[in-house]
């Protein structure tokens, strides 16, 4: 199956967060609230967004995220600024 | 006093550089414990520069370098006054850590930041007052005070327009936003970029060749930032806006 940019972006976050927290691959799909399913506080999202830029290599304003708690509109913010 | 271990912070020389390492839970905040013995390192200061000849500033916790000031205690003790004590009383606290930043800023050790993480409001400002900023690759700034509707208060803006340009000082002002250590490093912050837990270390060598370096202190203009922050203190909007951050339970809510 075809795999588009953005869902590569939504893979990469996925396996990125899934290893930053120590969580399972598995257990991260898509549509999840990230605060809720990694458990993290505001903190720890500052620390996600940071290592996803510096994979990235890119900057992503936190005012871009206000309100942002799931992985696909995570990620097409990040396809954005790629 | 070459070495001394505090409830917040530690200090010692080692092969001629005096290392303060900061260690208070959850991230360092600045309260009035760690101002008094933030007051007791610059009294130690002045003896000590002629033993060492740079002054490393580091944090041991793993979350940050320092989230800034404890504006929970800032708010506590300032509900339990009177307006009039309670204004005097911030007054009091932000002019007792701009004399403590100062003193820092105006040291003849060259001062080095080894930031990592959280690099906050005052966190923030204090790595601003070293001639250099080490940081780890997952260091983070930001002034999250002024989405409270408050300003820096520990010399950050006077500092921030002695550094950089006004564009970048506009923007990271106007916004509130936060930054990564490779934008800090791109817009002339931060001098170098290391990978994860090694900005301590970096520093280190960093310290072991550098010279002296005196630099100047806008003095004037800290002086304003003081009289605006206690102004600005004293809004019905920000004291609601510390509210809502004081009673967040969030561990650490930065993020609006």
């Amino acid at each position: 199956m075809h795999m588009t940019m953005t869902d590569k972006t939504l893979d990469e976050i996925l396996t990125l967060a899934a290893a930053h927290f120590n969580v399972p691959r598995q257990r991260l799909t898509p549509d999840d609230d990230f605060f809720k399913t990694l458990g993290i506080d505001s903190l720890q999202a500052l620390d996600l967004l940071t290592k996803l830029e510096n994979h990235f290599r890119i900057e992503l304003p936190d005012y871009e995220l206000q309100g942002v708690s799931d992985f696909r509109t995570l990620a097409s913010r990040i396809q954005a600024r790629l | 006093m070459n070495q001394f271990k505090g409830e917040t912070l530690s200090w010692e020389v080692k092969d001629s550089v005096l290392e303060l390492a900061l260690h208070r839970q959850p991230c360092n905040e600045i309260g009035s414990t760690t101002i008094a013995e933030l007051e007791s390192f610059v009294a130690a200061l002045r003896p000590i520069e002629t033993e060492a000849h740079a002054l490393i500033i580091y944090s041991e916790l793993k979350p940050g370098f320092c989230a800034g000031a404890d504006l929970r205690e800032l708010y506590r003790r300032s509900r339990e006054m009177a307006q009039a004590d309670a204004l005097r009383g911030v007054r009091h606290y932000v002019e007792r850590i701009h004399a403590v930043m100062n003193a820092i800023d105006a040291s003849p050790l060259t001062t080095i930041a080894a930031v990592h993480g959280v690099t906050f409001g005052g966190g923030f400002e204090l790595a601003l007052t070293c001639d250099l900023i080490v940081a780890d690759k997952m260091a983070r700034f930001c002034f999250p005070e002024l989405r409270l509707g408050l300003i820096p208060s520990f010399g950050g803006i006077p500092r921030l327009k002695r550094d950089l340009g006004n564009s970048v000082v506009r923007d990271l002002l106007l916004t509130g936003r936060s930054f990564n250590a490779a934008k800090a490093q791109q817009i002339g912050l931060v001098s170098q970029v290391v990978g994860e837990g090694e900005a301590l270390r970096a520093a280190r060598a960093t310290a072991a060749a550098a010279k002296k370096f005196i630099k100047v202190i806008p003095y004037e203009e800290l002086k304003q930032e003081v009289d605006l922050f206690c102004e600005l203190f004293s809004r019905p909007a920000v004291e609601a806006g510390l509210r809502k951050f004081v009673e967040s339970t969030d561990a650490l809510p930065y993020l609006p």
